[in-house]
């Protein structure tokens, strides 16, 4: 065996390293219960994900793209940059968990959570780099079954085992979904390798259209689209507020992208496309509109994030549509955006629930008389999360527009377009507690810690200029691909 | 860089300065010194923009520069200005100067005002400079967003009402107007989104199919006529102007709402000229009903700032009714009276912001006898009154008649019926007015508190004064702003071509 091929995996193997080191640390610096006496902290995790960042940034150039183990594995450089995405991610989360895992109650048990992360964030690599179904599958339970343990990590909370519960049982069944459809598939083509079955696969075979209803609805359970998200609120609210953010970002972006790489490798075939657009095209009106119907009447804050996250998703899949290479630029960089925008929200969410215990929208009144900064660095992603320039993400809602548009779906953008209203509608109810309400109790002012400064400063530079910079987007161009 | 560019740097700076600056007197010398420079750079581009023009450069726009920005899609920053624009970049320049002073004294959270009031400005300025859809998009929504929260915190009344209502309307009518960019750029090829080039390329504006036109068409026009007011989407207006603070009720209507009518001109019926003919008879109607009805609704209102802002939906209504006639003379007076209500609407927001300081009222039935109590103001709300209803020697006068003789030149009956409806607004808008002078300012004064009340302090008489010279200063010598905005506007009508309307079943 040529074992050269595990070169190409170096994303991975240097990824498990890190988990490995993390692993040896938490054995030996580990806090000790009784004391609370450890140097574990979260320097060495988040260090060490960025060295692993920097030295996997991707290659350059266009033409160097591999395939490893007869297919099984791939590698283009936009998988890299997706990889580089999700890596950048979760280091912010990384940074603004550190309040929460500073808590007594959590400073033991922070190293599971770090290792958990990364082996979600391992399976999701996996599930990116995949050639064939069962290592696809594989990546995917890796992706979801340690994401069941972190949200329940505060498991002496009863709402955070309620939505581990709840997480892990959707999980399954929509994995069991996905297994259905990718059986029917092997069934009509006899191979699991995505590039065979993307030529076996004709657009008449019922078992083919059926495959591809089983796929698309087992990843919508992941990505939350409309009418497979009923368990996304209850569990958003439930977990801990940084897994939160890890999920509906990370997770939920990882997600997305997969689902247009395989549908564009797997069920690429005319007639197929023509099927998925028009599933998406409903999937996507329900996803927006009912998620924003359902945000208006929030009142905790991460239930809100919980539907805004829905109908984010929503627009994310408008890139998906028809598989074309400026749908693909247009949804990696509206998921770099997205992140930059909503985890920086959360970061937010998150220190003033460890500081005061409130999460409530009216707990939010008058935030900016005793919080200014946090207050107005809120407000800068949630503009940037109803697309108001000059924040990114008008520029990412106004790309994946375009590229819906040019793929002639003009009645969807238009739909989604009315929907950014009321979705803007909701955002600036936040913005209005914070800045016009008034409130006899606001939360109290205080000094978050430097971690967290630390994450906040990433996400609003990443709110602030990835949309101003063009470069960005013309990067990312540069490696994206269609159908064809 | 081209110096247009710096229309949107020096807002910039202000802002950054802004953010450092300390105490309230940082932040005065802050915005003294960025507003004074953009209407130093107003004024100077205003000169050698005639100078240039005088000397023989008749290219459609002039200092153009072009920066690509996002390549794959073809977005580039691009900027220019013909005559239009320079006509509007000098009004924003105005209204922000005076706007400053007119905010003087404004309290509380002052350096977050001026940052959002800055921002908006900048918002402005970019819309009017650039060429560019995508770039002119983004100004446009950069400077609507600061509104809400300008209303909502510094607002009075039913601010957050009033705030939420104007940001969700403006908001919709941008998204029928992203719909309408992509429509315009990816009908005519997907090529580039520079307005000019999208005119004059060969297979450019005219080759869109009249079909796709007449879809985009309407979603633009209604996306920029929601901000200038086109009857049945100017509600917002109302109750945005009454709720806002002074400066921003005068930067709203001064300026944003000119916004409205540009943007309909420039990139609706200049891009899609066929549609413009064919369809334009609909929003022709539209307009009118905007023109009488606001100011019908003005003549019964109580309040001093809605009066002020159903008259500005029917000067607004004439704005886009103009520009609807597609002629030369007409659309000429269209931007003139984009410049006369911009100027005169400020004057008459500011002077309401002042009486309402002191009197704490802004309804007609309380108020009575100012000119006695503060003959400053009270002198030049006559004035402002007087501009309003179209006396010769101001500037409301030159724009409407040069906007009614216009529209009289389209000899069908149609157009000349509906030329006299709008007609009669200037008489209508003459009772309100007269009206209005003579219950607040004469007469004997009821309110004894009153009696005690001071007249307009040295930041007021300025704004007020600047703006009354450039209302005046307009009105005695308006040929030398018509020649020019004549040269921006001529070549967009011989573009547009104007045809009757096959579909018009009143011709």
């Amino acid at each position: 065996m040529d074992y050269s091929q595990f070169l190409y995996m170096h994303e991975e193997l240097s990824l498990l390293a890190v988990i490995t080191i993390l692993f040896l640390a938490d054995l030996f610096m580990c806090p000790d219960k009784k004391s609370g006496k450890g140097t574990f902290n979260t320097v060495l995790p988040v260090l060490l994900l960025t060295a692993h960042t920097l030295l996997n940034l991707l290659p350059c150039s266009e033409a160097y793209s591999a395939e490893a183990f007869g297919g099984m594995y791939q590698y283009t450089p936009m998988m890299t940059l997706v990889k580089t995405v999700l890596n950048v991610g979760t280091i912010v989360v990384f940074l603004m968990a550190h309040e929460w895992l500073a808590r007594p109650e959590n400073r033991v048990k922070q190293g599971e959570f770090y290792l958990l992360v990364l082996f979600t964030l391992l399976g999701m690599y996996f599930m990116i780099s995949s050639g064939h179904f069962l290592m696809f599958f594989i990546g995917l339970e890796l992706a979801s079954v340690p994401m069941a343990a972190i949200v329940a990590f505060d498991k002496t909370r009863y709402e955070s085992a309620e939505a581990g519960a709840k997480f892990i049982l959707l999980a399954l069944f929509s994995s069991a979904l996905l297994l259905y459809g990718i059986s029917l598939v092997y069934g009509g083509t006899g191979s699991l390798y995505f590039d065979e079955i993307g030529i076996l696969l004709s657009g008449e075979s019922l078992l083919g259209i059926l495959g591809l209803a089983l796929f698309i609805t087992g990843m919508g359970f992941k990505i939350s689209l409309v009418p497979f998200h009923l368990w996304t609120a209850d569990t958003y609210e439930g977990a801990p507020t940084v897994v939160t953010g890890y999920l509906s970002v990370i997770s939920k972006g990882s997600a997305a992208f997969v689902l247009m790489t395989v549908l564009m490798k797997v069920f690429g075939v005319a007639s197929l496309v023509e099927t998925w657009n028009t599933g998406f095209f409903w999937i996507i009106i329900a996803s927006i509109t009912i998620a924003n119907l359902f945000a208006i009447r929030q009142k905790n804050l991460k239930r809100f994030m919980a539907f805004s996250a829905i109908s984010q998703a929503g627009y994310l899949v408008l890139g998906i549509m028809d598989g074309t290479a400026q749908g693909m630029t247009a949804l990696v960089f509206y998921l770099l955006v997205y992140m930059a925008a909503n985890l920086g929200a959360f970061a937010v969410l998150n220190v003033v629930e460890q500081r005061s215990g409130k999460i409530g929208m009216d707990d939010y009144d008058g935030l900016y008389q005793t919080n200014p900064r946090l207050a107005f660095l809120m407000t800068l992603c949630l503009f940037s999360l109803a697309g108001i320039p000059p924040f990114a993400g008008f520029f990412s809602k106004f790309f994946i527009f375009m590229a819906a548009f040019k793929a002639g779906f003009h009645l969807l953008v238009f739909i989604a377009l009315v929907n950014t209203v009321i979705s803007l509608y909701y955002y600036l109810l936040i913005v209005k507690a914070m800045y016009i309400k008034k409130n006899e109790h606001p939360v109290e002012a205080f000094r978050s810690d430097g971690y967290t400064r630390a994450a906040l400063f990433i996400c609003t530079a990443g709110v602030v200029l990835l949309g101003l910079a063009g470069v960005v987007y013309n990067f990312i161009d540069g490696f994206s691909y269609g159908i064809n | 860089m081209n110096f247009l560019s710096l229309f949107v740097f020096i807002p910039m700076v202000m802002l950054l300065g802004l953010w450092l600056a300390k105490g309230i007197k940082g932040i005065r010398a802050v915005m003294v010194a960025g507003s004074s420079a953009l209407l130093a750079l107003a004024v100077y581009l205003t000169v050698i923009f005639l100078n240039d023009r005088a000397a023989g450069q008749t290219a459609e726009m002039l200092y153009t520069a072009s920066f690509s920005w996002f390549e794959p899609l073809h977005i580039c920053y691009s900027v220019g200005v013909d005559g239009i624009s320079v006509a509007m970049l000098l009004l924003s320049a105005v209204i922000v100067f005076t706007g400053t002073f007119a905010s003087w004294q404004l309290k509380p959270l002052t350096k977050e005002y001026f940052l959002w009031f800055t921002l908006l400005s900048l918002g402005v300025f970019g819309f009017f400079i650039s060429i560019d859809m995508f770039a002119m998009f983004m100004f446009y929504e950069i400077a609507l967003i600061p509104m809400y929260l300008l209303i909502g915190v510094w607002g009075s009344g039913k601010k957050e009402y009033a705030a939420m209502k104007l940001t969700l309307m403006l908001m919709g009518g941008s998204a029928f107007l992203m719909c309408g960019i992509f429509g315009i750029f990816y009908g005519a090829g997907g090529q580039t989104m520079n307005i000019i080039d999208i005119a004059n390329h060969t297979g450019g504006a005219h080759a869109i199919d009249l079909a796709q036109q007449c879809i985009w068409f309407p979603l633009t026009f209604i996306g920029f006529g929601v901000l200038g007011a086109l009857f049945p989407f100017h509600t917002w207006s109302p109750d945005g102007h009454a709720s806002a603070p002074t400066a921003v009720s005068m930067l709203h209507a001064g300026v944003l709402m000119k916004l409205g009518g540009y943007g309909c001109f420039r990139i609706a019926m200049y891009l899609m000229p066929e549609a413009a003919n064919e369809l334009g008879w609909i929003f022709l109607i539209l307009t009118g009903i905007s023109v009488v009805y606001g100011a019908f609704s003005a003549c019964v209102q109580t309040d001093l700032k809605y009066i002020n802002a159903y008259s500005s939906v029917s000067h607004c209504g004439l704005v886009l009714f103009a520009i609807l006639m597609m002629n030369v003379t007409s659309c000429t007076g269209a931007v003139l009276q984009m410049l006369s209500h911009g100027l005169m609407t400020a004057l008459f927001f500011a002077l309401i912001g002042m009486i309402y300081g002191r009197t704490h009222t802004r309804d007609i039935r309380e108020l009575s006898g100012l000119m006695r109590i503060m003959p400053f103001l009270a002198v030049c709300y006559v004035i402002a009154g007087l501009a309003n209803l179209g006396l010769p020697g101001l500037s409301g006068f030159i724009a409407e008649m040069t906007i009614f003789v216009g529209s009289f030149q389209n000899a069908d009956t149609f157009h000349r019926v509906l030329t006299i409806a709008a007609c009669t607004s200037i008489v209508i808008t003459a009772v309100y007015i007269l009206r209005l002078v003579g219950k607040i300012l004469y007469g004997t004064c009821t309110n004894e508190h009153h009696l005690k009340l001071t007249d307009a302090t040295w930041d007021e008489r300025f704004a007020v004064i600047c703006l009354i010279v450039a209302v005046a200063g307009l009105g005695m010598a308006p040929l030398w702003v018509s020649d020019m905005i004549t040269t921006g506007v001529e070549p967009i009508i011989n573009h547009i071509g104007h045809t009757a309307s096959t579909s018009n079943p009143f011709l």
